[in-house]
């Protein structure tokens, strides 16, 4: 399965990082980029997080497109980085997609695990749950 | 001079974290643990288990005599009046479970049960789950900005409807001591139960629980140093009489045909099934360590700490306390930042703290915060650990602002 462009450039950024600041930073940037929801419903909540993150998606023309939004900049971040692999995909794709792979591939591993610090999980959870209610 | 722990070596997981690169300041979440309890559980499963109170043979004799030794050494810790007041259970969520089922009998329906603003979730949920099943009212009283129960409006609301007065001692997100004598003695004016909950308390100096008057304490083993799985209950004789049994199985049965069975009474008829034998045992071997050490240098060592953590914390501007702490923790937020970004990059930072709501959701709402960092101490941590902190926390900010 080939990268999404902005999957892609996600990977180049991030394995360019050396330590932990300039990942930081990175994150924060890519949270900025992060395309806004337009409102934030109690249905879009995903339950699991300590910090507020909304999640919604829809199928257009066979290709899913998430969108999602948090008050945390580093988790909006992990966010943006997360639908920079995962937009665009059909159900398919993202059914045999390994998200901790990708992840891991970024150097964020850490941000999947099972302890709800980042409440990453949460977040891939509800996605495959809102793809299987399709 | 720097505050250094004398008893940071007994800890061996702190050097483990310490070799992780790890800085743990998490100990109102769980407390590291002893080489006295180590070395307690490998002699007891080194040495041969067995269940206990049940079989005739040696090994089985041996493991009850070591598990009841621990319920002596616990009754003396917390100064009940017999080792028969303590019961064990799985930790003190379970210890406020089965109070709140074991107690189920004694309400009808409109009566009070009184709780503080300040209550984890543990000594919240039990009592809000009753209230529904018995159609009570869970009374909450107010706190003043500085975190006390305020006492004007507590005299007001606990009342002649009031059966069950539940109370933190030591809040795990303000770090303040309630004074929850007079409380006490107001519910008892009432003809109301009283239940202290003591999870942290018992961790920042001896408590005594026939001077404090409760009718029930409660708390958890592994944060008191000792293993988890394992919680205590106290209840004062006559109180204890009045709880119903809530768990049935082995050990808490006298006689049993297939129809009706005859039950033990308390403790033993509250310990229903096999206990966590070694992890008693274990929480045996760490009193034991605990009652060894100078009670008054760790506690001059705690109040040192936990200046300088307000000392530090202090300086950064924009930096809010919840609440005003004496003792063990401070949580706090910083103007403009988000808690869970802060708490990411000191997790990048090797400073293991704990950030979000402490299971203390209604509290945090009260105080107006998503969510916030907390800073707790052990009796192990040293001025090194807080700098680490310090240093840390700098460049977190430097980073978001």
């Amino acid at each position: 399965m080939s990268l999404p462009d902005n999957a892609r450039e996600a990977l180049e950024a991030f394995n360019a990082c050396a330590g932990w600041e300039q990942r930081a930073r990175l994150l924060m940037q890519w949270g900025e980029r992060l395309e806004p929801l337009p409102e934030r419903h109690e249905a879009d909540r995903v339950h699991g997080c300590e910090s507020q993150v909304w999640l919604s998606g829809e199928q257009r023309d066979g290709h899913w497109h998430f969108r999602a939004s948090s008050d945390a900049r580093l988790i909006r971040g992990l966010l943006a980085v997360l639908l920079a692999r995962v937009n665009g995909l059909n159900a398919s794709e993202l059914a045999s997609l390994d998200i901790s792979d990708w992840f891991a591939q970024l150097g964020l591993s850490r941000q999947l695990s099972p302890s709800r610090a980042s409440g990453m999980n949460a977040v891939v959870q509800q996605m495959r749950r809102l793809i299987e209610a399709d | 001079m720097t505050l250094i722990s004398p008893w940071r070596a007994d800890f061996p997981g702190l050097r483990a974290l310490d070799a992780d690169g790890q800085t743990y300041l998490d100990s109102a979440a769980t407390a590291q643990k002893p080489q006295a309890l180590l070395d307690a559980l490998l002699a007891y499963y080194t040495g041969g288990a067995a269940n206990v109170h049940r079989a005739q043979h040696l090994p089985g004799e041996r493991a009850t005599r070591a598990f009841e030794a621990t319920r002596d050494a616990a009754a003396r810790w917390l100064n009940a009046a017999s080792r028969d007041e303590i019961v064990f259970t799985r930790g003190a969520t379970e210890s406020l479970n089965l109070l709140a089922y074991g107690l189920e009998h004694v309400f009808e329906a409109g009566d009070e049960i009184v709780i503080s603003a300040a209550e984890h979730h543990a000594n919240l949920l039990p009592w809000q789950h009753l209230v529904a099943r018995k159609s009570l009212k869970l009374v909450v009283l107010p706190l003043t900005p500085q975190g006390d129960i305020d006492p004007q409006q507590a005299a007001a609301l606990i009342g002649p409807r009031t059966r069950l007065l539940a109370l933190s001692q030591l809040s795990n997100v303000l770090g303040r001591w309630q004074d929850v004598q007079p409380l006490i003695r107001q519910a008892r004016g009432q003809g109301a139960l009283s239940v202290l909950d003591g999870a942290q308390a018992v961790v920042h100096g001896r408590q005594d629980v026939q001077a404090l008057g409760c009718d029930f304490y409660v708390c958890s083993s592994h944060k008191l140093y000792g293993p988890d799985g394992v919680g205590l209950l106290y209840g004062r004789r006559d109180a204890l009489q009045r709880l119903r049994h809530w768990q049935f199985g082995g050990e808490m049965v006298q006689q049993a045909d297939y129809h009706a069975s005859t039950l033990r009474p308390a403790p033993l008829g509250l310990e229903a099934g096999t206990p966590a034998v070694s992890g008693v045992i274990a929480l045996g071997a760490t009193l034991d360590y605990l009652g060894r050490l100078d009670a008054e240098a760790v506690a001059q060592h705690e109040a040192a700490l936990h200046r300088l953590l307000l000392s530090g914390l202090h300086r950064y501007a924009g930096l809010r306390l919840l609440g005003e702490p004496h003792t063990a923790l401070a949580c706090f937020t910083v103007d403009g930042i988000h808690s869970g970004d802060l708490a990411h990059l000191l997790t990048e930072q090797g400073i293991a703290v704990r950030a979000g709501h402490h299971c203390a959701m209604p509290l945090l709402q009260r105080l107006g915060v998503n969510g916030a960092i907390r800073v707790s101490l052990g009796l192990y941590n040293d001025e090194s650990d807080l700098r680490r902190f310090f240093t840390a926390l700098d460049n977190a900010l430097e980073l978001l602002r």
